[in-house]
């Protein structure tokens, strides 16, 4: 009976499918021998356990879930951008509606998407890779979440409330990254801004709270042997991203404070009749908007440092060197911001340093290309749905890093900032780089997370699709954006040779919207219908496969102890263990 | 090497002491990066609208140099450190002394904060809407104002366990990670006094 | 500052390995690819002026060496992705773990170092070549001042306030354009991609920037920051005129506003509907009662080829439409509907299309 089977809200102890003789490895048996019965429980109960939950592992779920709703409200967002866009002068949607569009898509997709699914990862794999049971802090944690999710709720609560429940719709219209003083109480009235700056307010303290869980947990949960030159790269990552946050999303916060204080209580930071300088809330919205970039793409490589040596059969080229790379990273990332303000004079001598701290940049993101090149030379890849993923990952991220490059010379960004090649160069990396990367690592871990493995024909379904879809759409980008059309505009000229491009661009969301519902349909249906998974479906290394799928509440009914980078390597190559030659 | 001493689930007792950084001071120390990095946010907001006020008055004109306060606040750093040196030997009594010190200083120094307010307020007419000053002022300076609001929030609430008797070495960790903010609290002090009464005076 | 340059030296693209790499490889590949200038006006891969002649350069040797870098990278991705796939019977064996290498990590490093160098280098040639020149003698000096949503021009040595067109001449090196920008409201940006690029114009902050360009023509452009509503309707239109006709221009642009209108009873009738309606509080027209500050100066509007900057031209009809409902032509624009009668708008129609 497939309830009896897969219902979520049991123990996961006494699920049916763990009975399933699966474990290879002997040391699962030992989670599978402490096994306690416990009585099912009614509906109210799994809800009332959902909404209370300290476990990682389930708000880790949770934020991944929040987030791929958000993904899909932000995508028919874009859908209808796109539909506005396709064809020059056209009326779908009127100029204050096509702003809000682009608005609350941008702040959706970072801030209720990309953040909340990559701490949603972080939540669930950091502490089973280092081997504890749990974050440091479990309260913080669903505080943490929850704050996140109301935030997301918060935003879109503007619709019916920006400017009083009477005058429904009108949700904030001042971009992504909201200039002021668009955002003074003059330009922007009504309370659709106030909307915008409180949700992220509030899903700044989430993030900031996560982040420091998983530092601490990382820095202090580790079980024995799991030294930091043992750490799986996720987990350094994961640390790195969130030192990041601390510095990054704090600025943000400090940012929203005064403009509330300036909304509110007539404070004057960013009034420019007062005195206020504009270009002060650009420098502080960048310096959190650049870094935040990194905060992000950082968990796509750790995704990929976990699946590329996996599918290649080889250990991680390289390990102390992809370490100092992403800590390297970590530290330009704070000294590059201004390149997104090229433009607004800052001189010859700022835009200078600029230009060089943003090229820097390229070479640890270089190495850690080549180092997962040098991880698949010589492996033996095995093209699951995963790897292809990741392959799409390589090549897309090399082209839209290369894009950046471009952007970075600060005479052509001249020609190029905030036009239509910024946004075909951050897609690419966003959607090229980090939503293929998570594709991947939902192919990967949805086994370990659910017990079930997804379905590979709808993988590579949707896999051939969404490719098709992005490269439609993101690389015909490019071209409007030479041709100098400007971002953020509701509709364009007929005469200025965009209009091709656009349509092009517009019909490639069709794939792409295909190849997310065959996803989530998969996501859906692997659920109750997929292959049984068993703990270590793709034979990796990491110690999240050493435990059942999915984990018990408590990850491993016996602390680990590792000796190695790769304890399940060594456990299945006892004659030649990873620890004789770790550096 | 045999196999099984590999095992990734062998029992923890096996090995040598594995040992690693109490979570409270290293969740105590983020916060204290992410917090530091609020504050230098608005110091540097402060900075840059330093004489760019198109009317007055200006820092120089109304802004008097709060001594006594100041020196209560720094002095409440090195009670509280002594109350954890006392809670460290167990010595209760001297512990609760010297917590009940730290509340009386923090609260001596919140007061005098407030008192400085009103008589910018009421007296010198400046408020946060009067310039770019105003502004940057009353939030720096509240900013911090609030964050020794939360240390006195937590100070007291543990210095009426400790008068409950609820409180003995064995939260010397916990105790230990409060003074790690109350030292933050202070420190950040000593900037935003710099900045604001010496370098912006 | 981004369209300031060096007068002579046009910054970029002298050496000879720039000279090869941009017109061997890039050329080829990408502008001739690109449909022609007269479809896309906009298009920086026809500069138009000096400045945007040596952006061009460095952006066709940045091309070419990205290019080359996906080439190789890409390249090996694609020959390790292939040449390294399971294939059947594999799956026995695990391949040989390799762990790192020093060497090899090394060159890994140093070499992409070298290009970003080099990248930085010719970069720091073409901002230092623009960016610090100062004022020539003998420029044209025009303010440009921008609105929600729609652009103010002052000449302030010539006396001369207009809206939405910007006249200059063409620069024979004595008399290139030099620019001051600031806003009255939000950012917005000056972005005209064949004259050099774009400067923000930035509330409460002036920014200075050349134009210099030596073909009459028009040349197109739009506000390039986002600043509300009708950011995408904030054109811009760059006249380039021969001495004379700029000269010309300037004449008639110094007159005051036509006062009479003998055998045209419509705008006489039109021009009394106008300074009697709240047109004047927004609007002026020099030598009437018209002087305010909030809209386009209309003392000369139907010299312009469009209104609205931009968004429609310049016709009776819809300048009748535009004066009895501005947000059906620009919606959101901030020009209110005067909800006048049928009379007073085809009176003040008649009346400032008369305004040449
Ligand atoms: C996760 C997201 C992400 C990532 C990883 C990046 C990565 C980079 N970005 Fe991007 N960027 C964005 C997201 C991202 N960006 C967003 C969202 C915006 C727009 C915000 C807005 O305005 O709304 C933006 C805008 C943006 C701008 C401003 C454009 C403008 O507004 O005018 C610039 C300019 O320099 C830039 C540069 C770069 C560079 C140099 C990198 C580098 O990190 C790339 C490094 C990688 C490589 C170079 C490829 C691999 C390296 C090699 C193979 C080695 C050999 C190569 C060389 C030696 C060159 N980005
Ligand atoms: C995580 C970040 C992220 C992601 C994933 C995306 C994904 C997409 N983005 Fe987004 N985008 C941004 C971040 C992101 N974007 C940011 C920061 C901006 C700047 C905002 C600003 O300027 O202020 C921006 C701006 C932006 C613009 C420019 C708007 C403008 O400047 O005028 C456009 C235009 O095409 C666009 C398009 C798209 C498209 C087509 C996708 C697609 O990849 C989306 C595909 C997904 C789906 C389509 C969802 C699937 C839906 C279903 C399965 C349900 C069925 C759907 C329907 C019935 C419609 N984006
Ligand atoms: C509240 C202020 C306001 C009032 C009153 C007003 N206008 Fe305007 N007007 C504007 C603004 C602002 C614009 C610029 C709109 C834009 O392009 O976005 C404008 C633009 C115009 C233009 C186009 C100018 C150009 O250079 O393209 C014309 C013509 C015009 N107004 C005529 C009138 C007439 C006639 C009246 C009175 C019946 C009037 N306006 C009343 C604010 C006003
Ligand atoms: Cu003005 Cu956009
Ligand atoms: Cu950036």
């Amino acid at each position: 009976m497939p309830f009896e089977n897969f219902d979520l809200t049991r123990d996961y102890l006494t699920h049916p499918r763990e009975k399933t003789p699966v474990s290879t490895i002997p040391a699962v048996k030992g989670v599978d021998e402490t096994q306690a019965t416990q009585h099912a429980r009614l509906p109210a109960g799994v809800i009332h356990e959902w909404l209370t939950t300290v476990d990682h592992k389930k708000i880790g779920i949770m934020y991944i879930v929040y987030a791929l709703i958000f993904l899909v409200i932000g995508g028919i967002e874009a859908t209808l951008m796109r539909i506005q866009l396709a064809v020059p002068n056209n009326h779908f949607v009127s100029p204050q509606v096509y702003n809000r569009l682009f608005t609350m898509h941008g702040t959706t997709m970072i801030f209720f998407v990309a953040m909340p699914i990559m701490f949603g990862f972080g939540n669930y794999m950091v502490p089973i890779m280092i081997g504890a049971r749990d974050m440091a802090f479990p309260r913080l944690n669903a505080f943490s979440f929850w704050v996140s999710a109301f935030a997301g709720v918060l935003l879109y609560f503007s619709y019916l409330g920006g400017s009083g429940l009477y005058a429904a719709g009108s949700a904030p219209d001042v971009g992504w990254f909201a200039y002021a003083p668009l955002t003074a109480k003059v330009f922007s009235p009504g309370h659709s801004t106030d909307y915008w700056t409180l949700s992220i307010l509030l899903s700044g303290v989430g993030s900031i709270g996560t982040a420091l869980n998983i530092v601490t947990t990382t820095l202090c949960m580790r079980c024995p042997g799991m030294k930091l030159s043992r750490m799986p790269l996720l987990v350094w990552i994961y640390l790195v991203m969130g030192g990041l946050v601390f510095v990054t999303i704090s600025p943000l916060t400090a940012a929203q404070i005064m403009l509330t204080l300036d909304r509110y209580l007539g404070a004057h930071f960013f009034d420019t009749q007062a005195g206020g300088s504009a270009v002060l809330w650009m420098h502080f919205f960048w310096i959190f908007g650049h870094p935040e970039v990194y905060v992000l793409i950082l968990p796509a490589f750790a995704f990929m440092n976990e699946i590329v040596p996996v599918f290649s059969r080889k250990a991680i080229f390289g390990y102390p060197a992809m370490v100092a790379a992403s800590v390297c990273i970590g530290f330009i990332s704070l000294s590059v911001w201004a390149h997104h303000m090229f433009t607004v004079g800052l001189g010859a001598a700022g835009n200078t340093f600029f230009v060089f701290a943003t090229m820097v940049i390229s070479v640890p993101t270089g190495i850690k290309i080549f180092n997962w090149l040098a991880t698949i030379w010589g492996g033996r890849v095995v093209f699951a749905t995963p790897m292809l993923f990741a392959a799409g990952f390589l090549f897309q991220f090399l082209i839209a890093g290369l894009t950046g490059i471009i952007l970075a010379v600060a005479p052509f960004d001249w020609q190029l900032h905030n036009t239509y090649f910024v946004v075909a160069h951050f897609h690419y990396v966003i959607v090229g780089g980090i939503l293929f990367a998570l594709f991947a690592s939902f192919y990967y871990w949805y086994p370990k997370m659910t017990g079930r493995m997804m379905s590979e024909k709808l993988g590579k379904w949707h896999f051939v699709l969404f490719i098709i879809g992005f490269h439609l759409t993101f690389d015909f980008m490019h071209i409007p954006g030479l041709l100098g059309m400007p971002r953020q505009i509701y509709t364009y000229e007929a005469d200025r040779g965009w209009g091709t491009w656009n349509l092009i661009a517009s019909i490639g969301v069709i794939f792409q919207i295909a190849g997310v519902l065959c996803f989530v349909y998969n996501l859906v249906s692997s659920y109750y219908r997929g292959k049984v998974a068993g703990p270590d479906p793709w034979d990796a290394w990491t110690l999240e496969w050493s435990t059942s799928s999915p984990p018990p509440e408590y990850n491993f009914a016996v602390l680990p102890t590792v000796r190695s980078r790769r304890p399940l390597w060594d456990l299945k190559h006892p004659e030649d263990p990873d620890s004789d030659y770790e550096i | 090497m045999s196999s099984a001493s590999i095992l990734p689930l062998e029992p923890s007792g096996a090995q040598a002491p594995w040992t690693q950084p109490y979570r409270g001071t290293v969740g105590m120390a983020c916060l204290i990066i992410a917090e530091s990095a609020i504050f230098i946010i608005f110091i540097v907001a402060y900075i840059f609208y330093l004489g760019k006020s198109l009317t007055g008055p200006a820092p120089d004109q109304v802004l008097e140099v709060p001594i006594v306060g100041t020196i209560c606040l720094l002095s409440s750093s090195i009670t509280v450190h002594l109350a954890v040196l006392k809670l460290r030997q167990a010595k209760l009594r001297a512990f609760t002394f010297w917590l009940a010190g730290t509340v009386i200083l923090g609260t001596i120094f919140l007061l005098s904060t407030a008192q400085e307010w009103y008589r910018l307020i009421y007296e010198k007419g400046l408020s946060l809407q009067t310039n770019l000053f105003g502004t940057t002022y009353y939030s720096l300076v509240g900013l911090h104002a609030s964050h020794v609001i939360v240390g006195l929030i937590m100070l007291s609430l543990t210095l009426l366990l400790a008068l409950f008797g609820r409180v003995n070495e064995h939260h010397l960790e916990k105790f230990d990670t409060l003074s790690l903010y109350w030292h933050f609290v202070d420190g950040v002090w000593v900037v935003v006094f710099t900045v604001v009464y010496i370098v912006g005076r | 500052m981004s369209f300031l340059r060096k007068r002579q030296s046009a910054g970029f693209s002298r050496g000879a390995i720039g000279r090869i790499i941009v017109h061997g490889v890039a050329c080829a590949a990408l502008a001739h690819s690109l449909p022609a200038r007269a479809d896309t006006p906009m298009t920086l891969f026809s500069p138009a002026d000096p400045q945007a002649q040596s952006i061009y350069g460095i952006s066709l040797f940045v091309l070419a060496i990205t290019l080359g870098i996906f080439i190789v990278v890409a390249g090996l991705l694609t020959y390790v992705l292939i040449r390294y796939r399971q294939r059947p019977g594999d799956e026995k064996h695990e391949p040989a773990q390799i762990y790192g290498s020093n060497q090899i990590e090394l060159s890994w490093t140093v070499i992409p170092i070298l290009i970003v160098v080099t990248l930085f280098l010719t970069t720091t040639r073409v901002i230092l070549g623009t960016e610090a020149i100062s004022k020539p003698n003998g420029a044209l000096e025009v303010t440009v001042i921008g609105h929600q949503f729609w652009w103010e021009y002052h000449y302030p040595k010539l006396g001369i306030v207009t809206a939405n067109e910007l006249h200059v001449p063409v620069s024979d090196d004595e008399h290139p354009t030099y620019l001051e920008m600031t806003s009255a409201d939000v950012t917005h940006s000056f972005f005209v991609p064949r004259l050099g690029g774009r400067m923000d114009v930035i509330p409460n902050r002036v920014n200075e920037a050349w134009i210099d360009p030596p073909q009459p023509g028009l040349y197109l452009g739009q506000c390039g920051q986002y600043c509300g509503t009708q950011h995408a309707k904030m054109l811009l239109r760059v006249y380039v005129q021969s001495k004379t006709d700029f000269d010309a221009w300037v004449k008639a642009q110094q007159q005051p506003a036509r006062r009479d209108f003998p055998g045209d009873p419509a705008a006489a009738e039109g021009e009394r509907v106008f300074l009697h309606n709240a047109c004047i509080n927004c609007h002026t027209i020099a030598g009437t009662a018209a002087n305010g500050r909030f809209g386009p100066d209309l003392t000369h509007l139907a010299s312009r080829d469009t209104i609205a900057s931009g968004a429609v031209s310049n016709t009776p009809e819809n300048m009748r439409k535009w004066i009895d409902d501005p947000n059906s032509l620009k919606p959101g624009c901030l020009m209110p509907s005067m909800h006048l009668d049928a009379h007073d708008l085809d009176a003040i129609t008649a009346y400032l299309t008369q305004l040449r």
